[in-house]
């Protein structure tokens, strides 16, 4: 007798739930100083990240306008050297649900904050490895890929050209050297090593002499199949191209790059998205706007599946096995439930086409070939999942 | 192939465009469309069209065939007999798709670009009406009776009911990851729509727009990721259907009745649209990546043929 009413009274207050789902997602930017690069020809532009998460926003908006959902993005970016903390303190009284970009150590404090206890936080900038492994959090979802993602999509490559006699020249910087620490893991995990290796630390303008330098930097690598950059600043890895000693091709962070995404990426439907991202910002559509597109469609996507608006609910479901997000990368996008990261194939480009898209055919896995990039489960150390 | 034992040999001659069957096919990255010749299973014309040709389809009297450029923003009508084109009838931006209303009148056409479906009056080669639909309009379906038509939207994930009355959309149902395609089925009282990266094909009860029946596929040695269904086509009793399955390379035979999977027919590289010959004794698919076409034989459920055709094959539409 109780029940009936009382499931009556549940149903009625859902279909009501379902109907008006107003959604804030707060858009939380460190913003850090870029290194200085010899060439003045990539100019990081100020919306980078954000751009992607407003086309996203434009998408999900119109999805949302047929069945009652909305969504607001408010963007907070914090000037270098100011505390990102206190901002993301405020941020989170206001929302549950954020993307995060930030370096790591800003992206972890956030996370560990008391008020962060519940939330779901999209990292969308930070690629380190280590996030999924030791030091991820329960409350970090990953839509960006790692490092090792992306060099273990090179390495596949390689692996499938028969490139197996590797050279590495790598920068200075942390970012280069972190590359180079995943690249060479990569290469050991697909039976690949590297007979050479040195150290870029040219204080010279190279534009100006990158002919005469260059080839006897090289000389000395001897012959090789392939020679690999980690330069992940864009310092010096374009001055290399055609002035190396062997004419050999060049991989890493120049010549044959594997990318989160490309202006390149055209199959499957990536056009569509290339000129939605092109007429709303002019310019093409970087990494990071890509992550950070993703994180905001994860989002919206299990809102209308679910009709939830709670981070839990949202979580829980992105984290199943029917969660899938459509991102014109040839197959649905899902994320680990192991350590939040998201499970995508990584395009191996040069700046005019795309070469191959990694997992390269050929490179097996019980679960989803998609796992032979990255850390798989045995791989990664982090509990904080419940795995 | 009775027909030609009872013509006299001169008349075949004269009479050849009217007389053989033909399989018109889009070739999205070369810009022409190719004709085979249904008898004799070979390409007889490649007639150059807009730029980006995709969706097609034939008037009721054949006379005319209305292709989607997609790239020239415009639907151009072409005479079949010549190749020459008529005219261009205004389309909204970047038209994917469409479907001529059992009126021959109106064709609803996706504006895959815009967000937008358009209505056009071939006849006054005007604009009748713009609805916003959701993300990469796709899908286009109109209900036997003329009184329903169906968007898909790719990125917005639903199939979006268009009152052909008052032009309006009256519901919009959820299907899985980007939407392709849409069919009516069971007399008109069903609603089938493939979902390419959902890996499914899901069927509507047309009466009240609620879920019927979700069919999902399995091909032996490909990763499900891979299975992605695009294009269907009913065989002409609605009880078989025939659903291209992307990149895995197969085209499924599913039991309309039951909703069962029953065949897989392996096919070219990632298989599309496609057409049946005009007795529905043969089926052709388009295959986009090895830019071929695949003939199979309906009754054996056996490929019989590959005829190479231009770059990336899209749509296809047969002509009696």
């Amino acid at each position: 007798m109780v029940r009936i009413p009382l499931l009556f009274c549940c149903v009625l207050f859902a279909s009501a739930a379902l109907a008006d789902i107003d959604l804030q997602i707060a858009y939380l930017r460190q913003e850090v100083e870029a290194p200085p690069t010899l060439s003045n020809l990539d100019k990081i532009p100020d919306n980078m990240g954000i751009a992607g998460a407003e086309v996203a926003l434009q998408e999900s908006k119109t999805t949302g306008s047929f069945l009652g959902h909305n969504y607001e993005l408010g963007v907070r970016s914090i000037a270098p050297g100011q505390g990102v903390i206190e901002q993301a303190k405020e941020v989170l009284a206001q929302t549950r649900l954020l993307l995060v970009d930030a370096p790591a150590t800003e992206l972890l404090a956030i996370a560990d904050l008391p008020e962060a206890k519940g939330a779901l936080i999209f990292n969308v900038a930070a690629p380190e490895t280590s996030l999924r492994s030791n030091d991820c959090r329960r409350n970090i979802l990953h839509a960006l890929p790692s490092l090792a993602m992306r060099t273990d999509a090179l390495s596949q490559f390689l692996q499938k050209k028969r490139w197996d006699d590797l050279v590495l020249i790598a920068g200075t910087h942390p970012q280069d050297q972190a590359y180079a620490v995943a690249l060479k893991q990569s290469l050991t995990k697909f039976g690949l090593k590297l007979d050479g290796e040195k150290i870029w630390a040219f204080d010279a303008d190279m534009r100006r002499n990158a002919a005469q330098e260059v080839p006897l930097f090289t000389q000395e690598l001897g012959d090789y199949d392939a020679l690999l950059i980690a330069d992940e600043i864009g310092d010096f890895g374009r001055y290399v191209l055609y002035n190396t000693w062997q004419p050999r091709p060049v991989a890493g962070s120049e010549g044959l790059n594997a990318v989160t995404w490309s202006p390149a990426v055209e199959q499957w439907g990536a056009a569509q998205l290339q000129q939605r991202f092109h007429e709303a910002t002019n310019r093409t559509m970087l990494p990071k706007d890509y992550a950070a597109w993703a994180a905001l469609r994860s989002i919206a996507e299990a809102v209308i599946r679910t009709s939830s608006g709670d981070p839990v609910v949202l979580r829980d479901y992105i984290l199943s096995d029917e969660f899938e997000l459509a991102g014109f990368k040839g197959r649905p996008l899902s994320y680990r439930n192991w350590n939040g990261q998201l499970r995508q194939p990584i395009p191996i480009v040069h700046p005019r086409a795309l070469v191959a898209q990694a997992p390269l055919e050929g490179f097996l896995h019980q679960r989803t070939e998609l796992d032979t990039l990255g850390l798989d489960k045995p791989e990664s150390a982090c509990q904080a999942f419940g795995g | 192939m009775k027909r030609h034992l009872l013509v006299p040999s001169l008349l075949l001659l004269w009479a050849q465009p009217a007389l053989s069957a033909e399989i018109w096919v889009t070739n999205e990255k070369d810009d022409t469309v190719s004709v085979i010749d249904v008898d004799t299973l070979e390409v007889t014309r490649t007639i150059p069209t807009g730029e980006r040709p995709r969706g097609l389809t034939f008037s009721k009297d054949f006379s005319k065939l209305y292709i989607c450029a997609s790239d020239s923003d415009t639907v151009q009508v072409m005479d079949p007999e010549t190749g020459k084109i008529l005219y261009e009838l205004p389309s909204g931006e970047d038209p994917e798709q469409f479907v001529l209303h059992p009126n021959d009148r109106h064709l609803y056409i996706a504006n895959e670009d815009d967000a937008i479906t358009t209505v056009v009056d071939t006849e006054t080669r005007e604009v009748i009406a713009q609805i916003d639909v959701g993300i990469e309009p796709e899908g286009m379906a109109v209900s036997p009776d003329g009184k329903i038509a169906i968007t898909t939207s790719e990125t917005t994930n639903m199939a979006h009911w268009i009152d052909t009355e008052t032009q309006k959309l009256f519901a919009n149902t959820l299907v899985d990851s980007r939407p392709r395609h849409a069919e009516f089925g069971a007399a008109g009282t069903e609603l089938w729509v493939s979902s390419e990266i959902g890996g499914t094909v899901t069927v509507f009860g047309v009466k009240d727009q609620k879920e019927k029946a979700k069919i999902r596929f399995e091909v032996q040695g490909v990763h499900e990721d891979r299975v992605q269904p695009v294009g269907f086509e009913f065989l002409d009793d609605e009880e078989t259907v025939f659903v291209a399955l992307g990149p895995s390379n197969h085209v499924a035979v599913v039991n309309a009745k039951t909703f069962e999977v029953e065949d897989y027919i392996l096919v070219g590289r990632r298989v599309w649209h496609m057409a049946f010959s005009p007795d529905h004794s043969q089926l052709f698919t388009t295959n986009g990546v090895s830019g071929d076409v695949t003939v199979i034989d309906v009754a054996s459920r056996k490929p019989i043929k590959t005829i190479k055709v231009g770059r990336f094959p899209w749509g296809a539409a047969m002509r009696p």
